[in-house]
């Protein structure tokens, strides 16, 4: 079964999704990725859906529980290269992923990661000086 | 002529003969009451042109009759008068008459027709009552049919217009590097909200926007559906990676919002788009100021 790749960049885990996501190789990333998370000790994840012409409301769910899963995990998760399309289609169907970030393109991505990432570890040193 | 429901007319209409022999004659007739009919536009159409048209209607009319069916006129016999009404009402919308006025052009010949039957059947009463109660039933007939035409243009140019409406009424405006600004105007219904949020996203991702300001001060009403629409579009462009101000709203349509208790709480809104635009500066990193040479140029 194909198996989409998850790359590693210093603390971030990248996913770049160019296959058509059916629901076997959705739920194959939701459990790859949250290995890698916890394997990795990464602290973010860029999903980049760039390539993605067709969503449904299960991989609509799907990545919404991914970003829950790693949130839960400490890791934040940014959602990017969304098309016109596929952004109608999900708010459509009622799916306006609420908590998941999102950006236009990867390098926007990364860098809202990156601020994300340190303003979370600043959060966390705050509360351990109390 | 038998007539297939037996009702109507049980003698065979002398109305084709009568049209054949005198059609010159009725032609006149019709044509000095026209010009003497005080409801007549002469602004509008001229005579020789008034002319043509009731000497092809009445000559198209004529030949139908020969043929056709009296008490039916969708048969194929009836195609080419048919045909010439339409022409005649289209011609007579662009020059500014109403459906009613060109519907009683077709009416208007009942009048000589009718005279000349009266001649014809002499003091043959019941004749002359069947005759008249057939043709008097074409003629409403034919009339109706240049009213149905008339709604008909009508409806085509309103549905263009709506269409052209569409199209012009959504534009997406870029105000600053990395924001957009959507000027909604008139009523937003579920089409133009998919038009609207089709334009926005594709251009955000062609200006790589991560601001987009909706400003509905041209919007006459928002309702809960309008709410929802607008609320569907933040959503939307907030999955591409850009925040959304809603500005332009008056006072009117906040306290509806208020009372319909729709929730705004997670979007940004703004009295004016000035103000939705100094936040979206202020959140892209930027900061206004007057230049020094300026106030210095005031004292």
């Amino acid at each position: 079964m194909e198996r989409i790749p998850i790359l590693r960049m210093g603390d971030f885990l990248l996913v770049t999704i160019q296959v058509d996501m059916h629901d076997r190789v959705a739920l194959a990333l939701q459990d790859d990725l949250t290995n890698r998370i916890v394997k990795n000790h990464a602290r973010g994840v860029l999903i980049d859906i760039s390539a993605l012409d067709i969503v449904d409301s299960f991989i609509g769910r799907t990545l919404a529980n991914i970003a829950s899963m790693a949130r839960i995990l400490d890791a934040q998760t940014v959602l990017v290269g969304m098309q016109p399309a596929v952004a109608i289609t999900l708010v459509e169907l009622g799916i306006s992923l609420p908590n998941i970030r999102t950006a236009l393109n990867v390098e926007k991505g990364v860098s809202l990661l990156r601020a994300e990432v340190e303003n979370n570890i600043m959060e966390r040193d705050a509360n351990y000086d109390i | 002529m038998a007539d297939p429901t037996g009702v109507t007319v049980s003698t065979i209409s002398r109305l084709p003969k009568l049209l054949k022999i005198h059609e010159a004659q009725i032609l006149k007739v019709w044509m000095d009451e026209q010009l003497a009919s005080l409801s007549r536009r002469a602004g509008l159409i001229g005579d020789a042109e008034l002319r043509a048209q009731s000497k092809n209607f009445l000559s198209e009319f004529h030949k139908a009759t020969q043929s056709g069916s009296l008490e039916d006129i969708s048969g194929p016999q009836w195609a080419s008068a048919k045909a010439l009404l339409a022409d005649i009402c289209r011609s007579r919308a662009e020059q500014g008459f109403t459906p009613m006025e060109t519907a009683s052009f077709v009416l208007s010949v009942r009048g000589p027709l009718m005279d000349r039957l009266q001649q014809e059947y002499g003091n043959d009463a019941a004749g002359l009552a069947a005759e008249m109660r057939s043709s008097n039933l074409l003629l409403d007939k034919l009339a109706l049919y240049t009213a149905e035409v008339a709604l008909q243009n009508r409806e085509t140019i309103i549905k263009r217009q709506q269409e052209e409406m569409l199209e012009l009424s959504t534009p997406v405006v870029r105000l600053f590097p990395g924001v957009l600004a959507l000027p909604l105007i008139g009523t937003l219904d579920s089409a133009r909200t998919q038009i609207v949020m089709e334009n926005l996203l594709q251009k955000i991702v062609e200006t790589e926007a991560t601001i987009a300001i909706l400003d509905i001060t041209g919007v006459a009403t928002v309702d809960t559906l309008v709410a929802q629409h607008l609320l569907k579009t933040v959503a939307a462009a907030r999955l591409m990676g850009a925040d959304c101000i809603i500005s332009g709203i008056r006072p009117q349509i906040a306290q509806t919002i208020v009372h319909l208790g729709v929730e705004l709480q997670n979007v940004a809104t703004k009295a004016t788009l000035a103000d939705a635009l100094f936040l979206a500066l202020q959140r892209n990193g930027f900061s206004v100021q007057r230049l020094a040479k300026e106030s210095a140029g005031a004292k």
